[in-house]
């Protein structure tokens, strides 16, 4: 039952942590970063005057705040390395959210700050992803379910991420050992969309051009779609992968029509004096999906490692 | 290993905690000693009126008058009712009815003698009206002091962005005391912006020596008092970019120097 709890709260501390994607994205797109001079304080007080860009980088800071809280209770629940991991990520990025304000947002440590945003994020992911893996799955191939977790593993632990190797699992839904190239690329899908996100942000905050950006949604829409669409030609029985796949390949292409349409809105309010709407709505709405669509990479890359043959992954992959 | 990382955490946070840096809310500086990059507030050298050459001229707008783009202030009511009877417009191209550019910057970039020149003691005010900064854009010598006041019965942020002089970032609640700011190195030139409301934008135009000027509302300009010699004039537009010129002055001398910037 505790597991239960413990999986929906992650849930919900994942959902928590879309959002704080969602408003540090309107905090730059509102060109609202330095609103606010003053940190850890606002205006030199606890609540400033909200008007103008001080609302959206005032709702982002407290969103910081809660998901730092959450995190800090998630973690002490876990009590796991993955749990920690995650609790370091989420101060380390507070700090470097104050450090931007403080030194005025340089173009390296707003970068950094995306960047470990979505890194952080996908740290929660996993941890979704280890509580999923510690209920029961049915050994139906052909229907994955997952039931709140009514049984220990044996030994009397709790089953919760830092027993992915010894999850439950059936002969049928196992990696064929030779299919290295599936784990290889699930890899790259990853690797390739979070460098990507580093690419993006790099573009919004004046660091280099579009062309990289553009050239790596290529590389990367590539690199998820042979993922993808190897897992799916492999694995269509197994309802979990053909899900993970579908999802990943979804946010993928979404992601790229958000794009064109950001780039788009972008070329056609250049000589506006202010950011519009339009463009504001397309371009948080292309960093929330590329958030989206790491995390969906992140989870399929550890379901397809949870299900690699021990033989194969050396008593399996602990990812807490 | 979790408690050092938790140790390393803890001891950032309170070294950036403590830690001065930019971004306080002070406000009514005193005015800063120029540092060695700037001239002294002793320099001796000043504009000769009775000897010196006078450059006037006009920066001509060539092209179709662009049509500016209204700003949205919905977002602060304070700001809408201050332009309740004409929505205000951007100021990124403003082009006079006699086909002149207003506010644009020329400056003399070089050619000078080599002269530490005499930083006037009046400041030059900067105000924020309606929402927008008033001038748009000013001229000020490296060390001189500007007058950043507020109009407003709303929140600003002054953020000027210079890439040679600090950068800075301090808020400026309604009522509050003038601050007062200057740079002390040549920068041709400083955008500033309010991150409060994002349509906010002024230039400032920080040159090491006095000749320099904006053009107004007839798109002219007059630079006086030049001592004698071969100069670089320079105009300076927010969205044109820069053009150079080349004049040549004798003492006494009064010539014309117009700019012609395309659209």
């Amino acid at each position: 039952m505790e597991n239960a709890w413990l999986y929906r709260y992650s849930i919900l501390v994942l959902g928590f942590t879309l959002l704080l994607v969602v408003a540090g994205a309107l905090v730059t797109s509102n060109d609202a970063a330095l609103s606010i001079p003053d940190w850890p304080l606002a205006w030199g007080r606890l609540i400033p005057p909200l008007e103008g860009g001080i609302r959206f980088e005032f709702a982002h800071r407290l969103l910081a705040a809660t998901v730092s809280v959450l995190i800090l209770i998630l973690a002490l629940w876990l009590r796991t390395k993955l749990g920690w991991t995650v609790l370091v990520t989420v101060v380390a990025q507070a700090l470097l959210g104050g450090a931007a304000v403080r030194f005025f947002d340089p173009k390296a440590l707003s970068v950094a700050h995306a960047c470990l945003a979505q890194l952080c994020f996908g740290l929660v992911v996993a941890v979704v992803v280890g509580g999923a893996d510690s209920r029961v799955r049915s050994v139906d191939t052909h229907v994955d379910t997952f039931r709140p977790a009514t049984e220990t593993n044996g030994r009397g632990q709790s089953v919760w991420g830092s027993e992915i190797a010894d999850a439950p699992k059936s002969v049928e839904t196992s990696l064929d050992s030779a299919d290295r190239s599936v784990r290889a690329t699930s890899i790259i899908a990853v690797l390739s969309l979070f460098v990507q996100t580093a690419l993006g942000a790099a573009v919004r905050h004046g660091a280099t051009s579009v062309v990289p950006h553009i050239v790596g949604a290529i590389v990367s829409t590539v690199a998820v779609m042979w993922a993808g669409l190897q897992i799916l030609m492999k694995y269509m029985e197994n309802a979990l992968y053909r899900r993970s796949a579908s999802i990943l390949l979804g946010l993928t292409f979404l992601q790229v029509a958000l794009g064109l349409f950001a780039y788009m809105s972008r070329i056609a309010t250049a000589d506006d004096p202010q950011p519009m709407p339009m463009m504001i709505t397309f371009t948080v709405a292309h960093v929330a999906v590329g958030a989206l669509a790491f995390g969906a990479a992140v989870a399929l890359a550890l379901i397809v490692y949870r299900d690699t043959p021990e033989k194969e992954n050396h008593g399996g992959m602990a990812v807490a | 290993m979790k408690k050092i990382w938790i140790g390393v955490g803890l001891v950032c946070a309170v070294s950036l905690v403590s830690c001065g840096g930019g971004g306080d809310t002070k406000t009514a500086e005193t005015p800063k000693a120029p540092d060695s990059g700037a001239p002294a507030a002793g320099g001796s050298a000043t504009p000769d009126m009775e000897n010196g050459a006078t450059i006037t001229g006009k920066v001509t707008f060539d092209g179709a008058k662009p049509t500016m783009k209204p700003i949205d202030m919905s977002a602060n009511p304070v700001c809408m009712r201050a332009h309740a009877s004409s929505p205000q417009k951007s100021e990124e191209v403003q082009v006079n009815d006699n086909g002149t550019l207003k506010d644009a910057f020329v400056w003399i970039k070089s050619g000078l003698p080599d002269k530490t020149w005499q930083v006037p003691t009046t400041a030059v005010t900067l105000d924020q009206k309606g929402c927008m900064y008033s001038p748009h854009v000013i001229g000020v010598m490296a060390g001189q002091n500007i007058d950043i006041k507020t109009s407003d019965p709303t929140n600003h942020n002054i953020h000027p962005q210079p890439t040679v002089n600090s950068e800075w970032n301090e808020s400026q609640a309604p009522g509050s005391e003038d601050k007062m700011k200057s740079f002390p190195r040549q920068e041709v030139m400083i955008p500033v912006k309010c991150n409060i409301h994002p349509w906010m934008r002024a230039y400032i135009g920080v040159v090491s020596n006095p000749f320099y000027a904006v053009t107004g509302d007839d798109g002219s300009y007059t630079i006086k008092g030049l001592p004698p010699g071969t100069y670089t004039i320079e105009v300076w537009h927010e969205k044109f970019g820069t053009q150079d010129q080349t004049i040549t002055v004798g003492a006494k001398d009064s010539k014309t120097q117009d700019f012609t910037i395309k659209g």
